[in-house]
């Protein structure tokens, strides 16, 4: 994206991509709601939530790229948004490694 | 050469046109967007909310002095301790340094006429007094007492208190806060003066961006806790309590990711304000300005890795408790290095014993003893001793008020010459610097030892063998609590009858001191061009300093 665009603050992708973005959106949402139906868990345990995650991870990111414009925006909006991720990684990481250790070694039952 | 004021430092400067003069109805003050106005407008506010959480303090103490259940049920006093810690972390802890003297002196610290986004900023007030009028509301009608921490299931499936209103309040406000961070992250980034680089700037500056860091990352974690409180609370979805499919360990997780940052968003604008204090009162270049300012980036990284000290015994696994220890250690070592910078900085430097820093004096010895008690909880094996104990209340006290608050007392009157082109009594501000210091000792040192003897946190009455430190502590109070009240006092007697500070009364570098006392709107005549140093106090700051100092010692004494 040229700065020529954001100064002029034009639609990057234009209403049609914006509806197909929507769109994308709303499938996702569907998609969701019908797939916890679905035993995935017969696959391996906690399949259902990863499968539900994966969903709404890809609206996310097409949120952030096209309605919050980062797809078009300067480094440092690339990093700001990379390093979030990093963020929320370290707290679902240091969450799970408590659930994932308990029970283990000297309290196991 | 900046302002011919900063040279004629101690002469009273010739009135100008300034925010205080700029408008005078209530509108102007309600709608304004100059960074000053608001900041003066959070002053308010947040002192108001010092002094309620200051009641409350008053309530638990006066209860604790006798071994009994007196003064009040042990249901009162579960409200009463809970809206002391709400009050005071959410509504004061939080938000004053930033607020107030973030919102006043960023800007102006860095050349700039205003923040980024002032309409943000106004926002961001008109949105705090929201949630706190919420609060305050709830609190009114019947309050909470499920303490500070909301910890769950009590609070979602017990408590008969007004959880969800106070809730409702925090949530609100959090927004202010993000606001604020999000502000100040961009103005630094974007509205910094011609030759003020990144490694010219104050350090309270970079104090105040680590800080906006933290909030900006942490505050929506602990919105979507409170939000999830809430459908478990309403809806009954199972989210944290066990007998409906939840696990309350979860809301300790997603609670201390954002409460154990807060501490840092509580504490790294005071060190900002304490690393001013020691280089400019002791007239010396900061030592190892580089260090400290990554120090205060690296805290507020390590800030986020260590939340699992606060649930040591709450039945996380075991191997996670030994991360998060290890963890807690690392996290001492950049608070370790500002320090030894400070006192580095202190080493053969032309120390004077203003009021702001005695303050800062204060702040090491607190904070030290803080510190140091940290590392006693963090330490796995020992905290489970001391867990719920009022040691684990004398350490955050020695934190939060002999860090926090001795900072931005010392803060405010470092700076209420600029902010109000008054000076205070100083005799008067020793004074209270004084009692506030020693009031301080005397209520919270004691509780280290009731603690370490096992006397828990959170109960109305004790054992009588441990009343005599109780008393001790509750008559500690009663001096912290005049110390507190004194400045309230002489420095609103300073705006009618205090003498005119002059533009530099203190005779220091930094662009604030650079402009008129109090600054005009717009903050400089014209845009500075930094071509000095940071605390820089030779001649290439452009000052004639030494001058001045001579200048003002002789009009002194004419």
């Amino acid at each position: 994206m040229s700065d020529k665009h954001m100064e002029t603050g034009e639609g990057h992708i234009g209403y049609p991509g914006y509806i197909g973005v929507f769109t994308i959106l709303v499938v996702g949402t569907i998609f969701t709601y019908f797939s916890s139906f679905w035993d995935l868990d017969s696959i391996f345990p906690g399949a259902n939530t990863l499968l539900a995650l994966a969903i709404a991870f890809t609206k996310m990111t097409f949120v952030m790229l096209f309605f919050m414009h980062v797809y078009w925006s300067p480094r440092l909006i690339w990093l700001s948004a990379v390093a979030s991720f990093f963020w929320l990684a370290i707290m679902f990481a240091y969450t799970m490694q408590d659930y994932f250790t308990r029970g283990l070694g000297v309290f196991s039952v | 050469m900046q302002n011919v004021d900063a040279i004629n430092s101690g002469i009273p400067a010739i009135p100008k046109d300034n925010y205080l003069t700029n408008g005078f109805s209530l509108k102007s003050w309600l709608l304004t967007k100059d960074h000053k106005r608001i900041a003066i407008m959070y002053l308010i506010t947040i002192s108001m909310f010092f002094m309620a959480g200051g009641l409350y303090a008053s309530a638990i103490r006066l209860e604790l002095l006798t071994p009994e259940t007196d003064l009040l049920t042990s249901a009162t006093y579960n409200k009463v301790f809970t809206q002391h810690g709400i009050l005071m972390i959410f509504f004061f802890l939080i938000p004053s340094i930033p607020a107030v003297l973030g919102n006043f002196l960023l800007p102006i610290m860095i050349g700039a006429k205003d923040l980024a986004l002032p309409r943000i900023n106004l926002l961001s007030l008109y949105i705090y007094w929201i949630g706190g009028a919420l609060t305050v509301f709830a609190l009114l009608q019947g309050g909470v007492d499920t303490g500070w921490t909301f910890y769950t299931p009590y609070s979602t499936t017990f408590s008969n208190s007004y959880v969800m209103a106070v809730g409702l309040g925090i949530f609100i406000n959090g927004f202010s806060s993000i606001l604020t961070g999000l502000n100040f992250i961009v103005t630094v980034h974007t509205m910094r003066a011609p030759g003020m680089t990144w490694f010219r700037l104050p350090l309270f500056v970079w104090a105040q961006y680590a800080t906006s860091l933290v909030m900006i990352l942490g505050t929506p974690v602990i919105a979507i806790t409170v939000l999830l409180l809430a459908i478990e609370r309403t809806v009954g979805v199972g989210i944290f309590d066990p007998a409906i499919g939840g696990d309350p360990i979860l809301f300790q997780h997603l609670f201390w990711f954002y409460s154990h940052p807060a501490v840092y968003i509580m504490i790294l604008p005071g060190m900002g304000v304490i690393s001013e204090l020691i280089s400019n009162f002791s007239r010396k270049k900061i030592f190892g300005y580089e260090f400290i300012a990554f120090s205060s980036i690296a805290i507020a990284v390590f800030g986020f890795l260590v939340w699992g000290h606060h649930m040591f015994v709450s039945g996380q696994s075991i191997y996670a408790g030994m991360v998060f220890s290890f963890l807690t250690m690392v996290v001492a070592v950049p608070s370790a290095i500002k320090m030894f910078n400070w006192t580095a900085t202190l080493y053969k430097g032309s120390i004077s014993y203003d009021t702001p820093m005695l303050y800062a004096i204060g702040f090491m010895g607190l904070f030290l003893i803080g510190g140091l008690t940290g590392l006693f909880l963090g330490a796995i094996g020992l905290t489970v001793h001391l867990t719920d104990t009022y040691f684990v209340v004398a350490h955050f006290h020695y934190v939060m008020v002999g860090g926090q608050v001795i900072a931005y007392l010392g803060g405010i009157h470092y700076w209420w010459p600029k902010m109000t082109g008054r000076m205070y009594s100083e005799f008067w501000g020793k004074i209270s610097a004084m009692l506030v210091f020693i009031g301080f000792n005397l209520t919270f040192f004691p509780q280290f030892i009731v603690g370490y003897q096992g006397m828990p946190r959170r109960y109305a009455s004790y054992p009588a063998e441990f009343q005599v430190l109780n008393i001790f502590s509750t008559a500690g109070a009663s001096v912290l609590g005049v110390g507190l009240v004194m400045p309230v006092i002489y420095l609103g007697a300073s705006l009618i009858n205090g003498k005119p500070a002059g533009d530099n009364p203190w005779m220091l570098p930094g662009l604030e001191w650079r402009t008129s006392s109090p600054p005009p709107t717009e903050n400089f005549e014209k845009t500075p061009v930094v071509t000095w140093e940071a605390y820089e106090f030779g001649e290439e700051s452009g000052l004639d300093l030494d001058g001045a100092r001579r200048r003002d010692q002789v009009s002194t004494v004419v």
